[in-house]
């Protein structure tokens, strides 16, 4: 009895970006915001988490967006509507801690946008006032926009060469917004290890509190292996189980970044050889 | 009874350690018929209800009677004779620690070597799977009761079967995306191999037993969901949380816990990287810090990946190591490197943060505490460093904690196990538990022993209706 998870539809956003609607009905029922799935696309294949974009129990898909950055993502991008992906668990990890909290920011850079997205809608759902900052590298690769519009009360997109509504990164954006005077009483931020650390040491100066959703190597994703493994305040916790929402003022990015990294050459060589044989 | 009893144990063939270090393929080859009833021919056959051997088995098998029909050529027999208790011999022939259980009072034992109890029984296994040899199951008509079963590790697999067997509607949800829990991702193949546990497992699928794999109960469907619907639940979720020492240097690149190392190499097959697309890093040098079985497991998996030089290093002495006998032999044939009395203090990385050298300090054993078992205390002074491209950390797991978080009212203790009393019965009417989830970390066989014991109260709770009395738990 196995339940292989049918493609309905995969649609091209930006250059290697794609965004994937996929039936997992049992997904479906429980799945909250910030939640993740691990996918294992074949038989030969790794098992890697990637984030819920949108969740439809009513149509008992779920949809996620990724980017094509490795061999299997790559692999996924070559997926068709009706092809079918071997294995998919979740919702994985804690839904992302919702209340009302008053003026939030929800911050999202290049492919954690999706991500910003769910957030978003929650924090809007419960009543929040909810600004979304969107940071993209360049107009090619923005993405989601009207999506993002939705789920906000404001939408402020940044492209960092200025391609696009306005230069700059997301912490620009977040410091100008801060020294406007307005008020801010939570913060969520996803996207590149560097961009989450650099909002933290922004926030932690103003005493705003504040999330951010962690993406490290996993294998198993139920807290099994300790692969996701991450130093906060000092404790190891496991980001698949634990997480993968922590409080951003005590998270050790830099060792985070690092251990992103402990398989660069072994991914290139599989890159490579998948490369080869297409 | 032959009129001469041979002394000695019948050698069981095992691959040569120099070549078995350069592949996954099981180490010990078995007997073949021949051998097996040599072997089987040692057995003095004491009654049943003396029999040392029946009594030292967790689920009691009938050892003499099995190698009885075993030496008239009856695999058949002997099959269904060891099945009346054990449901899984092709696995517990081969991870059993038989020396602690079944073969330790052995009567053989005291006219030369014990019987090799545990080999004969992989050999029934072995033959009867080979030769489409099945026993025949009583199965009794369905009772419309439905059970679930969290967790298909060895305790699951055994409660599956007694309760299949009862005839109850059993579904069995599993996390991973394939079934068999540790079986799959924790032994590895040389020791296991993995169509073994998808033979039983499909045999269990034969009998009725509905499995769901990628299904993370707690995630995926609430316990509340699975309460609904169900009328009694078992627990077996085993002890999946690896330990990490919390020393300088702990999250440096190329450190591993066992569970990682070996679930990358077992469920993901990263020795076949490229071909698979897991990887685990590779390397000269790999040191093992602990000393029971799932370090013997990870150390000679990280020579069979292609590390050159595998170090064991553990805090006691070598008469302390956890590990069965026949797997620190196993591994010493093989040409891992035992560092006795030494204990990690640090690790230390390059400057892209991968692990180089583990720092560490001479112990000295101490006071016994209270295991028994003498303490090893450091002697100040003595620090020295090794140098390493890896490092696994098998020095034990706590239970997973995603499920009990979600049940509420479960009774855990402060170690993350569940509390039950003498019928594997929680602190939530209608839920049970056995295993490692309970035990911490024990053997496969007292687990599968805790999922057929836990079957009976179960049936005997929804025949009855009754739950306990009065709150009397104990922790077994």
């Amino acid at each position: 009895m196995r339940n292989m998870f049918k493609i309905v539809d995969i649609e091209k956003l930006a250059e290697r970006i794609k965004r994937i609607e996929i039936e997992a009905p049992l997904i479906t029922k429980n799945a909250k915001a910030g939640q993740f799935v691990i996918l294992r696309l074949h038989e030969k294949g790794e098992r890697i988490p990637l984030t819920i974009f949108k969740n439809h129990p009513d149509r008992g898909t779920i949809e996620l967006v990724f980017q094509e950055v490795g061999k299997t993502t790559y692999e996924l991008g070559s997926y068709k509507a009706g092809d079918a992906i071997l294995d998919i668990v979740g919702p994985l990890g804690k839904p992302t801690h919702v209340e009302k909290f008053g003026n939030t920011v929800i911050i999202g850079g290049g492919v954690g946008t999706p991500i910003a997205y769910a957030v978003a809608k929650a924090m809007k759902d419960a009543g929040n006032n909810v600004t979304i900052i969107a940071g993209f590298r360049s107009k090619d690769f923005v993405i989601l926009e009207d999506d993002l519009r939705d789920a906000s009360h404001k939408l402020l997109i940044t492209t960092d060469d200025g391609s696009y509504v306005r230069k700059g990164f997301t912490t620009d954006v977040l410091k100008e917004l801060i020294e406007s005077g307005e008020k801010i009483d939570y913060v969520f931020a996803v996207g590149p290890v560097i961009m989450m650390k650099l909002i933290a040491e922004i926030t932690k100066e103003h005493g705003i509190k504040t999330i951010v959703s962690l993406n490290p190597i996993m294998v198993d994703g139920t807290g099994m292996c300790g692969a996701c493994r991450v130093y906060v305040d000092g404790e190891i916790k496991f980001a698949c189980a634990d997480g993968p929402d922590f409080d951003a003022h005590s998270v050790d990015f830099d060792e985070l970044m690092r251990r992103l990294g402990e398989y660069r050459e072994e991914e290139k060589l599989a890159m490579e050889r998948y490369m080869r044989g297409r | 009874m032959p009129k001469k009893i041979k002394r000695e144990r019948i050698l069981v063939p095992e691959q040569d350690p120099k070549a078995r270090i350069h592949n996954f393929n099981e180490v010990s080859l078995g007997y073949t018929m021949e051998l097996a009833i040599e072997e089987a021919s040692r057995c003095l056959q004491c009654p049943y209800n003396i029999a040392p051997c029946i009594k030292g088995c967790p689920v009691n098998v009938n050892v003499p009677g099995f190698i009885k029909k075993l030496i008239e050529k009856d695999i058949k027999g002997a099959l269904e004779t060891i099945k009346e208790t054990n449901s899984l011999p092709g696995i517990t022939g081969r991870v059993c620690p038989q020396e602690e259980q079944c073969e330790m009072h052995c009567m053989m034992g005291k006219l030369g070597d014990r019987v090799n109890i545990g080999k004969l029984e992989r050999f029934v296994a072995d033959y009867a799977r080979e030769h489409g040899i099945e026993a025949e199951v009583k199965m009794e008509p369905k009772n419309g009761k439905k059970v679930a079963i969290i967790g298909s590790g060895p305790a699951g697999l055994s409660c599956s079967f007694d309760l299949i067997k009862k005839g109850y509607d059993v579904t069995v949800f599993e996390a991973l995306h394939s079934e068999g829990g540790v079986l799959i991702y924790g032994i590895p193949e040389f020791r296991l191999p993995k169509d073994i546990v998808r033979y039983e497992v499909d045999y269990l699928k034969k009998l009725g037993v509905k499995f769901m794999t990628n299904v993370v109960v707690g995630k995926t469907l609430s316990f509340d969901e699975i309460m609904k619907e169900y009328d009694a639940v078992f627990i077996g979720t085993g002890a999946g949380t690896p330990r990490f020492l919390n020393l300088s240097g702990v999250n440096l690149k190329g450190i591993y816990s066992a569970n990682e190392f070996l679930t990358r190499i077992n469920l993901m097959k990263a020795y076949k990287f490229p071909e698979y697309d897991t990887p685990i890093k590779k390397g000269k040098t790999l040191a093992v810090i602990g000393g029971g079985n799932v370090a013997m497991d990870a150390a000679r998996s990280a020579l069979r990946v292609g590390y050159e030089r595998v170090y064991i290093l553990y805090r006691r002495t070598r008469e302390y190591m956890t590990a069965r006998e026949e797997e620190i032999e196993h591994a010493e044939q093989e040409g891992i490197q035992f560092m006795f009395l030494v204990s990690p203090i640090e690790f230390v990385g390059d400057e892209d943060g991968n692990v180089k050298v583990v720092k560490l300090i001479m112990n000295e054993l101490g006071e016994p505490g209270k295991d028994g078992r003498r303490k090893p205390v450091p002697i100040p002074g003595t620090e020295f460093g090794i140098e390493v491209d890896a490092v696994v950390f098998a020095i034990g797991q706590k239970p997973n904690k995603i499920l009990c978080e979600c049940v509420e009212g479960l009774e855990v203790t402060d170690w993350g196990t569940i509390v039950v009393d003498d019928k594997y019965r929680t602190s939530v009417e209608g839920v049970f538990a056995g295993g490692d989830a309970v035990r911490g970390e024990a053997t496969v066989v007292l687990a599968m022993g805790d999922g057929k014991k836990a079957a009976e109260a179960i049936d005997e709770y929804i025949t009855t209706g009754k739950w306990k009395e009065e709150n009397n738990s104990e922790n077994i």
